[in-house]
């Protein structure tokens, strides 16, 4: 059952994927703040990937120093203002708040810091300054979080930065990849245009490196290179049936709605495979396109699922459908997607068995695979002595340098996956490793 | 049977809440409200030769997300002709003839006091305020806070007044002064039948950080004000302690003014002496409806303590309140953390560690966030009770068996107090106190 309308107009689409930490006005902001209790060695800061003040931003923001609390979180999280939304705050900030404890509503940080950051924006507020320039240069492959992060911090210690993105908008994962409910594609690229206005980083567009050649150049014309490549499109599966019509990939399905968002067709039916935050995303949002049935299949248990609570519970409340312990074992149709085969699961001595006589067919007009994306693997091939690890993640030292001393790397391309606050943490951290290399 | 019936040196009321005099009973239309939403009596605004006031004229310490926590205002007496607030009292004492109506009076000589006292005895008042307080404008004038602040003018016109009026006779003392038994002595010694207490303090509640210019700002510029609200409720008991507390003042009945909005604050008032209490800030915040919690939880407590009148326990505090000297140096209380309560932010740790005597310890486990007390180097000073933000999360456990007692006079007395720099008998000798280095240690 459906509980979302299709969507035919900009309007009708930003209803259905509305905000789900909405702006907080001066009132509600001040209000929130005056709770704050300013612990000691704060738990928030300590589940902080990128270890923000927060009681002193939000006592900031009670005091009326905006600007004061923007610098606070933007010293920390060069981009503070996405993160303030797109943070997954219950599992790190918020979760760690000790209000918890008592059962009181945390205090919601994500929020605040989304408050200030976004007036210090509106504002055009110039809180930055461009170190002294030493004549080095940075190249950037790759213009999401961990690149913009990684140009601005190096822009502060006097580098001279380009970007070379292969799309035609920075942000990465932040403008492509987040559910738009999250936060939409004005404010993304709104931050991105003040940073870059204050701290005057190129970013080269449309500009993907794809060969050895382009690598050389860079190695030529750069003092060092910082790779925040993310991730690549999502992986094949290798079942029957997965070149029809109408099977897509989770993150380009993201991306496309992103784009395009209310021109975009949902069909009645889809089949969202996964189990992960991408999976929770993408299900809701066929949701919200107004898709009569949507069918998360996951081959595992609901407990054994990557996705964090509060992400399956948005998706189940949009009216998704969930199977689990189920695995697509093939896809039905003729050309164009019909169904989706599967094959119960089930543990085995702790071990997941596929039951071949226990299979089922649900039919549907579309498949969204949200079961992983690639590594950027046949970029890092062109790289001479890059190590990877077994899951063809870039290995890195603890100043974020690669096995090649030249090369340093963050975010998705490192982790596998992870947060933008993550990713926005390992491209300053690059920055300074870079800074403490040149001038060792 | 519970009887809020008050009579206040001569003037009778059905209950103890008054309005004090201010904006709130600038006029009959006000006190009437007031009166029927539940006040027992009402001094109004300050009655002279009209004023010219400006604008604007109020302002406000906001605490947290607390407002008027503090509240400050530069507005003079009334400005309204004095024929119109009399024909005004004529009217509210016919509706109200049971209630406390009061003419606040401020003028300069002692012709004036004298055809005022008249006019406003013909209209009706049950009693007469002098208004020796306002610290803000008036006084400029030899008015106001500068009689409060010399004991024997204020002693003269009090006795003028009681010479000329048949109807009793409060005295509004001033906060801005060292010892306020002095204007309360000459107030007693002027034949007053009574005393309130406090007018506003002399206070710049903040300034503007684009024009520089002091809250309130007229055109620009700003003058002190006369604080009030909440925030100054401390002061207030205090003084109506020593007021009370004094062989001579105490014999006169008290009307405790300063920040009390709650019935909580009126059973504190009363403890400490005052047998009818007056309220402005809190009205200026609420409206009149206040007085209702006020009323339902004196009468609740009242209930609760089997108490018929507020008479049977004025001043009931007066006999805790004593000079330091006089403290038992042998009670002794620790504090004591719940763990099952502790949320852990720390800030019991940080204060003592900060701004007490260093003797909360934080656990070696970094996941453990539940401090310890340490309970040799614990003094009993409260402060991490007093911040923590979980109710009766850390208490003040006693730790003396309760057979000794031995004040500082006692030792005094008995020659055995420190007399030297260097005494061994010094209360903080062989405490545990960290070496200065160690405040350095986590420093790389």
């Amino acid at each position: 059952m459906a509980e979302y309308k299709k969507p035919k107009t900009k309007a009708e689409f930003d209803k259905n994927f509305k905000q789900k930490k909405p702006l907080m006005n001066d009132t509600e902001a001040f209000y929130e703040a005056s709770r704050c209790l300013f612990c000691y060695d704060a738990p928030c800061i300590q589940a902080c990937p990128t270890s923000i003040d927060i009681p002193l931003f939000i006592k900031q923001i009670h005091t009326d120093n905006i600007t004061g609390a923007s610098k606070t979180i933007f010293d920390s999280n060069w981009l503070g203002n996405a993160c303030g939304v797109v943070c997954p705050t219950g599992v790190l900030c918020e979760g760690a708040c000790v209000y918890n404890h008592q059962d009181v509503p945390p205090i919601q940080i994500g929020r605040l810091q989304n408050y200030a950051t976004n007036k210090t924006i509106d504002a055009e507020k110039v809180i930055f300054k461009v170190g002294e320039s030493n004549g080095k240069k940075i190249a950037i492959i790759g213009a999401g979080p961990a690149g913009i992060a990684c140009a601005c911090e190096a822009r502060t210690l006097g580098y001279d930065v380009d970007i070379y993105e292969a799309k035609d908008k920075p942000s990465g994962l932040t403008v492509y990849g987040i559910a738009p409910y999250k936060i939409t594609n004005e404010e993304v690229l709104k931050e991105v245009d003040y940073l870059q206005k204050q701290l005057s980083f190129n970013i080269k567009y449309n500009n993907a490196i794809n060969s050895k050649e382009e690598l050389a150049a860079l190695e030529t014309n750069y003092d060092a290179i910082f790779i925040g490549v993310g991730l690549g499109v999502t992986r094949h599966l290798g079942m029957d049936g997965e070149d029809k019509e109408g099977v897509v990939g989770a993150v380009e399905f993201i991306e496309e709605l992103r784009m395009k968002q209310h021109e975009i067709k949902v069909p009645a039916k889809v089949v969202v495979l996964g189990g992960g935050n991408t999976a929770m995303d993408a299900a809701s949002e066929a949701a919200r396109m107004g898709a009569r049935k949507t069918v998360l299949a996951y081959r595992n248990s609901k407990q054994k699922m990557g996705a964090y609570g509060f992400e399956y519970d948005l998706a189940i409340s949009a009216g998704v459908d969930s199977l689990f312990n189920v695995t697509p074992i093939a896809i039905t149709g003729n050309g164009k997607v019909e169904g989706v085969k599967f094959a119960k699961t089930e543990m085995v001595d702790g071990k997941l068995q596929t039951n071949m006589n226990n299979t089922f067919i649900v039919r549907c007009d579309m498949v969204i695979k949200a079961t992983g994306q690639a590594k950027q693997g046949h970029l890092y091939a062109m790289i001479d002595d890059l190590d990877l690890d077994n899951k063809t993640r870039i290995k890195i030292n603890d100043e974020f340098q690669t096995s090649n001393p030249k090369y340093f790397a963050g975010g998705d391309a490192v982790n596998g996956g992870a947060e933008v606050v993550n990713a926005a943490y390992d491209g300053k951290m690059a920055a300074q490793g870079i800074h403490n290399w040149l001038n060792k | 049977m519970i009887d809020l019936s008050v009579n206040f040196g001569g003037i009778k009321a059905p209950n103890p809440f008054w309005l004090a005099s201010a904006p709130p009973t600038n006029s009959g239309y006000q006190i009437m409200k007031a009166f029927d939403a539940g006040w027992g009596g009402a001094v109004w605004k300050t009655l002279g030769v009209p004023v010219v006031n400006v604008s604007s004229r109020y302002g406000s310490v906001n605490y947290r997300n607390t407002k008027m926590m503090g509240f400050n205002n530069i507005e003079l007496i009334t400005d309204r002709p004095l024929a119109d607030n009399l024909r005004e009292i004529e009217e509210v004492k016919k509706y109200f003839p049971d209630h406390a109506v009061i003419a606040s009076l401020m003028v300069e000589s002692r012709a004036e006091w004298e055809q005022i006292i008249k006019d406003v005895q013909n209209a009706g008042a049950d009693g007469i305020e002098l208004n020796f307080g306002c610290p803000h404008g008036m006084c400029e004038r030899g008015m106001g806070s500068a009689v409060g602040q010399e004991p024997e003018v204020l002693k003269t016109i009090v006795g003028w007044v009681k010479e000329a009026a048949n109807i009793p006779v409060i005295t509004k003392l001033s906060p801005n002064i060292s010892h306020i038994t002095d204007p309360g002595l000459a107030a007693v010694q002027g034949g007053t039948d009574s005393i309130s207490l406090i007018n506003t303090i002399k206070s710049i509640v903040g300034i503007d950080l684009d024009s520089y210019a002091p809250y309130p700002i007229v055109d620009g510029k700003g003058s002190n004000g006369g604080y009030c609200g909440p925030a100054v409720k401390p002061i207030a008991m205090h003084m109506l302690k020593d007021l009370a507390q004094h062989p001579e003042i105490g014999k006169v009945p008290l009307s405790g003014i300063g920040g009390i909005e709650t019935w909580r604050d009126v059973v504190e008032f009363i403890l400490l002496g005052a047998t009818s209490v007056q309220v402005c800030t809190a009205v200026m915040h609420y409206g009149f409806g206040i007085v209702r919690e006020m009323e339902a939880g004196l009468r609740q407590f009242m209930e609760e303590k089997n108490y018929n009148t507020i008479y049977d326990f004025a001043g009931k505090a007066l006999p805790n309140v004593t000079e330091w000297k006089h403290l038992n140096l042998k009670h002794k209380v620790v504090a004591e953390i719940n763990p099952d309560k502790c949320i852990g932010c720390d800030l019991c740790y940080i204060s003592c560690d900060d701004g007490a005597h260093q003797a909360i310890a934080l656990s070696d486990d970094p996941t453990n966030r539940i401090p310890s007390i340490i309970e040799e180097n614990c003094v009993g000073c409260n402060l991490c009770s007093l911040v923590c933000p979980v109710e009766d999360c850390i208490t003040m456990v006693k730790k003396d068996d309760g057979t000794e007692s031995l004040t500082w006079n006692e030792r005094t007395l008995n020659d055995d107090i420190p007399v030297t720099f260097d005494d061994d008998r010094a209360g903080g000798k062989g405490h545990f106190v960290p070496t200065p280095q160690d405040a350095l240690k986590h420093r790389k």
